[in-house]
């Protein structure tokens, strides 16, 4: 079984997010990049299937080469090689068709991601791959298991869930709690630096979508605080003053 | 040249953010100076597509297929998109949900479309560009994005816009057929299994919710947040180091890597206030905050808070609401 697992490189969770003075790109001073949170879970159980099912997964990144170090941090946790589209990953149309020509070309049986990137939240790149592709996207997954060609798959629907099967290959979106994510081990960290990550260069049309300009939330005006003692007025503010009750 | 909106149903009736969907389809429609029709996937009632009217649509197609009343991405992809054709449709709004950003990620690449997600205002033109403003890193930012091609995708984030209430005014339902062949249905569910809501309400969908974090103490505590949420009509949720400790289930995780919500009112128990907890729901409208800790972070988001127990204060309010009424 071949696992393609792709992964973006985002800003830390904790990260206060901020931008540059005219507003069109993330201010990146001081900023940690780790592998996308919802990405980490599409790894760990696509290694978890390798080592049921044998077989070998690949991680693929489209970013320029400032990424790499989370490329080698993939491969530490256990993939066993990498492939990097070096580009900037402009928008989810761009990023799904270097997806989809990476897995058209290798051969892929399961491609697997998060469900959405935690920057860029667009929950997009999943399905155009799949539509790309010709085959069946099941996202978001909660739940990923297989026998031979066959997977089956919990998908989270608003208020529940579908148990899906299909058949190989597919595109798999992931979430919590699909597995727990691994992290890298010392001697993980050692084979990874000699494990191959190929570069190659893009292919097919531009975006789709640009961003022109980026703004944060509007402050809040400050807390009414209410005491502890007359707890219930707190729910006659909320029908009177803020209506929301 | 149409609007085409994707309505989403359950159990006969249209889920309230299809409704604000429908209301959002139909002023872009008016915007652009044509009508806005609607596609319903789910089980719906030819009343409740009907009364769409009152949200500004004209025309409602319908597929009474029975395979379509569960989600297949496949089959909705294939259904919708014959839809667009038919109504030479320029731009497509649906739901920001589960369903409707799968389906909308294959209709972009199938009909050649600019898609946003996550949207949160109504389109504007500048310049001749079509753009939309738009969630971004997880409740920490918005983004003003231009829609490149002709045809665009716009998918709504709930709460983000009023639903129209056009009293009186009716849609005109027709049957609708796309010749769906079996292997649209790759992807049907062998099996749907709904959550028990406490509210009555998913919590993707709740007006209001009640949430719990590590400062209940312990699951045997919960009683106190959700007799509160029943009384409000809401729907419970919790932190992520409750959900990691299985004191809650997972679908009940808010914040940046658990599900973003924005009700009117959301009402944080014994949570501190991480940014990555307030990221998940910061967009809602009022944010209450209970905790014993004055420095919680949480208060400098919040518009009402109380300094105190939540095992004494819990109680004060779910009783102020029974007295309200």
């Amino acid at each position: 079984m071949k696992f393609l697992v792709c992964i973006s490189n985002v800003p830390d969770t904790t990260t206060k997010i901020t931008f540059t003075p005219d507003n069109k790109e993330l201010n990146k001073a001081g900023v940690q990049f780790v592998i996308n949170p919802w990405d980490e879970y599409a790894l760990t159980r696509a290694i978890e299937l390798k080592e049921q099912l044998g077989g070998s997964v690949t991680v693929l990144n489209v970013g320029e080469a400032d990424t790499e170090p989370n490329i080698r941090k993939a491969l530490a946790i256990g993939a066993d090689d990498a492939i990097r589209v070096n580009a900037k990953p402009t928008d989810a149309f761009f990023v799904a068709q270097q997806i989809a020509a990476v897995a058209k070309d290798g051969g892929y049986d399961v491609i697997l991601m998060g469900k959405e990137s935690i920057d860029y939240n667009g929950f997009q790149v999943h399905g155009m791959v799949g539509e790309l592709l010709g085959i069946p996207t099941v996202a978001p997954a909660m739940k990923l298991d297989m026998s031979g060609n066959t997977a089956t798959l919990e998908r989270e629907i608003e208020g529940g869930k579908e148990i899906v099967e299909v058949q190989t290959p597919f595109v798999v979106s992931c979430q919590e709690p699909m597995c727990e994510p691994r992290i890298p081990n010392m001697r993980g960290i050692m084979t990874a630096r000699t494990k191959p990550l190929k570069v190659v260069e893009a292919t097919g049309q531009g975006a789709a979508t640009q961003v022109t300009e980026y703004a944060l939330p509007p402050k809040k005006q400050g807390v009414k605080l209410i005491d502890a003692e007359n707890a219930g007025d707190l729910i006659r503010l909320l029908r009177n003053e803020a209506k929301v009750i | 040249m149409s609007v085409l909106v994707v309505v989403e149903c359950d159990k006969g009736e249209v889920k309230k953010s299809s409704l604000e969907v429908a209301s959002y389809g139909a002023q872009v429609a008016q915007a652009l100076g044509t009508t806005a029709t609607a596609i319903a996937v789910g089980e719906a009632s030819e009343a409740s597509l009907a009364s769409l009217g009152e949200q500004g649509i004209s025309k409602v197609l319908y597929d009474n297929e029975a395979r379509l009343k569960e989600f297949v991405n496949g089959a909705y992809t294939k259904l919708i998109a014959a839809a667009a054709e038919q109504e030479q449709a320029q731009v497509i709004v649906l739901a920001n949900s589960n369903i409707g950003t799968s389906v909308g990620s294959r209709l972009a690449v199938r009909l050649q479309a600019s898609l946003a997600t996550n949207v949160v205002e109504l389109p504007r033109v500048e310049g001749g560009n079509f753009i939309v403003k738009r969630g971004a890193y997880s409740g920490k930012a918005f983004s003003d994005v231009v829609l490149l091609n002709d045809r665009k995708i716009i998918a709504v984030k709930k709460n983000s816009i009023e639903a129209l209430h056009n009293a009186g005014q009716t849609a005109q339902v027709q049957s609708f057929s796309a010749q769906l062949a079996d292997t649209d249905f790759a992807d049907a569910p062998k099996q749907v299994i709904m959550q028990e809501q406490t509210g009555g309400v998913p919590l993707p969908e709740a007006d209001k919710v009640v949430s719990g974090g590590r400062g209940m103490k312990g699951p045997e505590n919960w009683h106190l947040i959700e007799d509160l949420a029943k009384a409000l009509g809401a729907a419970t949720a919790c932190s992520k180091p409750v959900s990691d400790v299985d004191w809650r289930p997972h679908h009940e995780h808010v914040g940046q890597t658990g599900i973003t919500v924005s009700p009117n009112l959301y009402i944080a128990c014994g949570i501190s206030g991480a940014i990555q907890h307030l990221a998940g729901v910061n967009s809602s409208k009022v944010i209450v905050v209970i905790n014993k800790d004055p420095e919680a972070p949480f208060f400098k988001a919040a518009d009402y808070g109380i300094v105190g127990d939540v095992f004494d204060v819990l109680p004060k309010l779910t009783q102020a609401v029974k007295e309200l009424g």
